[in-house]
């Protein structure tokens, strides 16, 4: 449908082209020599060629070619315009008009081919098409799939960004192609007086794995490839064969270049790690190390992801109750909390011995507890394919047709979070299909394809993983979302809503904009309840959309329940924990602050306002306030908000302990962790204090 | 605020081939006819890129690329220009002046968004 309007715009243009083009052909019949004139024509011809083949009139570009290239050649001055010239381009503009009427129509026989051959005789070539064109720039020639790791060494010139080029681009997109290492050679760098910071000085080594072939790798560079010096080897293969025997990193360094055989011999015979040798005699930087190391590592571990592959099918595995699990997890728990206190000790007795024993335990327990974790987590793919069937009934039911597209499958969560998760998702995928996208018809009408998309993607971002569900239906109109609040009570008449505020508006309680309520959704219990449960998961629920062109609703979740990051501050003598995950920044809080501000709570953070809750007041926590205090920047619900502390101790591995049952109605605490020296630290639910003071 | 992206073209109809695929995928596009027209448009707007024909009346591409690039705020945005096959020699001219890469006419709307990602991000 799309290219239907260019085409008629095409045609419309083309029309006007061919009047201007009549117009100046026939005063180039007076004045032959005028050379504005001639441009102007060349120029008509170049675009109606140009343009026609975009827009699919290929046989018009092919006969128009002919008369380009001649109008070229005049104005080049090689060739005279002529009388009989220019009454041939007359007759040709009567033809381009049919042609672009009637795109079926070939310049193969008839007036068309004479008028060819005509103009062909003038450029001394053959009455012949345009050359068929073109796609070379995005051509991609797989070469088998046969996954090979190629060693590419990019060496940008040092005026590379005065056109433009952006190389973190190129870099991205080459590990887009595979598993990727990419170690920078920083030596080039001058002292920062003779810096020019225009200038580009790092050049890269780049360890690729991938089955796409070295012609997809050319094609990431293929703007730069004047530019830079760019080589490209193939290093190892993995059906068995490798290029030649590249374990040892002497032998790379030799036959990248940067040392000869010779003086790798010399310095082997002393005995020592090469790599620190190497640098130490100044023989290679450090950096051509690190890539060689790299390189090394890369191949041992792909060989070693292609061997866990082959194994993975024979391996076996046994059942555990899951209640047996949650004990490991507890138990590492404890002994984190315990190692915190051992590391703590050591460090205050400074014994070196204690301190050895110390660091290794301490390492012990990371690992211990990394791979804890990881027994615990699921990939959420299970939960994902149940969806299909669900999309399949609801969208045969509503009679609307319905793509699912599920995205990372395979990203691992733990356990308890999944299971949490189901009825989440059920919910939000129902909203989707129900309120979301349209019936066929009004998709249609609207210019968008009959089926609907619902996209669900999940995948890592730090230390969350964050679900995505976007579907490509109608969006939230926020003047709909609007008028159903002010009638709900939720709003004053005549508050006006941004998008955003009318997509947080859903999120309320008792919200439902469906006009009538159907069996699967819109009875308004809906979207605050999913919004409980996601927050009760220690996650975030947020809602973008944009009218008629979908919605995106993310979800973002801690990748476990049972330990997280956490900021540790002090109030007096109590120690208190921040989750990480909501902080934005720490700033301080200086008596003339608190003067500017004229008895409110707020602070201005370069130029934004910031009100802050004062921990110390909230908590009726006694004691001498510090002259200048500290202010954790938390952001809730897209707004900034302060917490006010004595002092910000620094970053702790929280071990969430629950409060018990006693405690259930004591707001602000999620739950609380034992510290290093066996003091406990409550957690600050900064969410939940941030509603009850609104 | 979607990325903004500055289209030189004296074909009207490339123009809006040009705007509509780039408005579907979230840019937004300013317009304009020829390199004259485009100097004319963007003081005082921040342009995230620039995609220019090259044969155009007034100011041809080439020129515009070599005044764009003279201004502190185009001096590192990625600049694409667009040629016909017959104009390799042109390609190394506007390369030379500062273009940051090429399409070859004709393309379709993929390619355009292929080369767009691939130079933006």
């Amino acid at each position: 449908m799309s290219a239907d309007i260019h085409k008629q715009a095409f045609v419309t243009e083309a029309g006007e082209l061919l009047e201007d083009l009549e117009q100046s052909l026939m005063e180039l019949e007076n004045t032959p020599d005028d050379s504005d004139l001639v441009a102007k024509v060349f120029r008509a011809m170049h675009t109606i060629k140009g343009s026609g083949s975009m827009f699919g009139f290929d046989n018009l570009a092919a006969f128009v070619h002919g008369i380009e290239t001649a109008y070229d050649l005049v104005r080049e001055g090689k060739l005279a315009v002529t009388q009989e010239m220019i009454e041939n381009s007359l007759k040709s503009c009567d033809v381009i008009k049919e042609m672009v009427a009637d795109e079926s129509l070939d310049s193969s026989c008839g007036e068309p081919l004479e008028l060819k051959s005509f103009f062909a005789s003038l450029h001394g070539g053959t009455p012949q098409d345009a050359p068929a064109s073109v796609s070379v720039d995005t051509e991609k020639t797989s070469a088998g799939k046969t996954l090979t790791t190629y060693r590419i060494q990019f060496k940008p010139y040092e005026d590379i960004f005065s056109r433009g080029v952006n190389v973190q681009l190129l870099l991205n997109e080459l590990m887009e192609l595979g598993e990727c290492r990419i170690v920078a050679h920083p030596e080039r760098i001058p002292y920062l007086e003779e810096l020019e910071s225009e200038k580009c000085y790092v050049n890269w080594d780049i360890i690729l794995s991938t089955d796409k072939g070295e012609n997809a790798i050319r094609d990431v560079f293929i703007f730069v490839e004047d530019d830079c010096d760019i080589t490209i080897t193939p290093v190892a293969f993995y059906d068995g064969s490798e290029v030649e025997n590249h374990e040892r990193i002497g032998d790379i360094l030799v036959e990248k270049g940067d040392i000869s055989r010779a003086e790798l011999e010399n310095i082997l015979s002393e005995k020592k790690r090469l790599g620190e040798f190497l640098v130490e005699k100044g023989v290679v930087p450090s950096s051509a190390v690190a890539a060689a190391l790299e390189e090394q590592l890369h191949i041992k571990n792909m060989k070693e992801t292609k061997a866990k592959k082959a194994e993975a099918e024979s391996m076996t595995s046994i059942r555990v109750q899951s209640d047996k699990l949650d004990f490991l997890v507890d138990l590492v728990g404890e002994l984190v909390t315990v190692q915190a206190r051992l590391s703590q000790t050591a460090a205050r007795k400074n014994e070196p011995e204690l301190l050895k024993i110390a660091e290794d335990v301490e390492r012990l327990v990371w690992d211990l507890r990394d791979n804890t974790m990881s027994i615990r987590m699921l990939p959420i793919g299970s939960t994902f394919s149940k969806f299909n069937r669900l999309v399949r009934d609801l969208s045969h039911s509503l009679g609307k047709k319905i793509e699912l597209v599920t995205e990372g499958a395979e990203t691992e969560l733990d356990k308890t979070v999944i299971e949490k998760l189901n009825d989440p998702l059920v919910h939000l995928i129902r909203n989707s299909i129900d309120h979301g996208l349209e019936m066929p018809e009004e998709r249609k009408a609207s210019g968008k394809k009959e089926t609907g998309t619902i996209t669900l993607s999940a995948r890592h971002s730090g230390d969350s993983v964050l679900i995505q569900i976007t579907d490509n239906g109608r969006g939230i109109d926020p003047e709909k979302v609007r008028k159903k609040a002010i009638e709900k009570g939720l709003i004053a008449e005549g508050v006006e809503l941004t998008a955003k505020e009318a997509c947080d508006l859903i999120l309320a309680p008792g919200f439902s904009t469906a006009e009538a309520v159907s069996n699967i959704s819109g009875r308004g219990v809906g979207m605050d309840v999913v919004k409980k449960n996601i927050e009760s998961l220690k996650g975030t629920l947020d809602i973008s959309s944009e009218k008629g062109k979908g919605t995106v609703i993310s979800l973002k979740l801690p990748l476990t329940l049972a330990i997280i990051d956490g900021l540790l501050i002090r109030v007096a003598d109590q120690f208190f924990i921040i989750p990480l995950a909501v902080v934005e920044e720490c700033i301080e809080l200086t008596p003339k602050d608190v003067a500017n501000s004229h008895g409110r709570s707020i602070i201005q953070v370069r130029g934004d306002i910031v009100p802050y809750i004062k921990l110390r007041e909230l908590f009726g926590i006694k004691g001498n306030v510090p002259e200048i205090q500290q202010i954790v920047v938390t952001e809730i619900d897209g707004r900034r908000v302060g917490f006010v502390t004595d002092a910000v101790i620094g970053d702790h591995q929280t071990v969430i302990k629950s409060l018990g049952k006693i405690f259930k109605e004591v707001h602000g605490v999620s739950g609380a962790t034992i510290l290093g020296d066996g003091s406990v630290a409550l957690i600050i639910d900064a969410v939940k204090i941030y509603h009850g003071i609104e | 605020m979607g990325k903004v992206i500055l289209s030189v073209d004296d074909s009207a109809s490339i123009r809006q081939m040009v705007k509509f695929t780039l408005t579907k995928e979230g840019y937004e596009v300013i317009e304009a006819s020829d390199g004259a027209d485009a100097l004319s448009k963007i003081s005082g707007k921040k342009i995230d890129m620039v995609v220019t024909d090259l044969n155009m009346p007034n100011m041809d591409g080439i020129t515009l690329i070599k005044e764009l690039r003279k201004q502190a705020a185009f001096k590192f945005i990625p600049i694409i220009m667009l040629t016909t096959e017959s104009q390799d020699s042109k390609k190394q001219e506007g390369k030379s002046a500062g273009a940051t890469g090429w399409i070859v006419k004709p393309f379709k709307p993929e390619q355009l968004l292929g080369v767009v990602k691939k130079v933006l991000g």
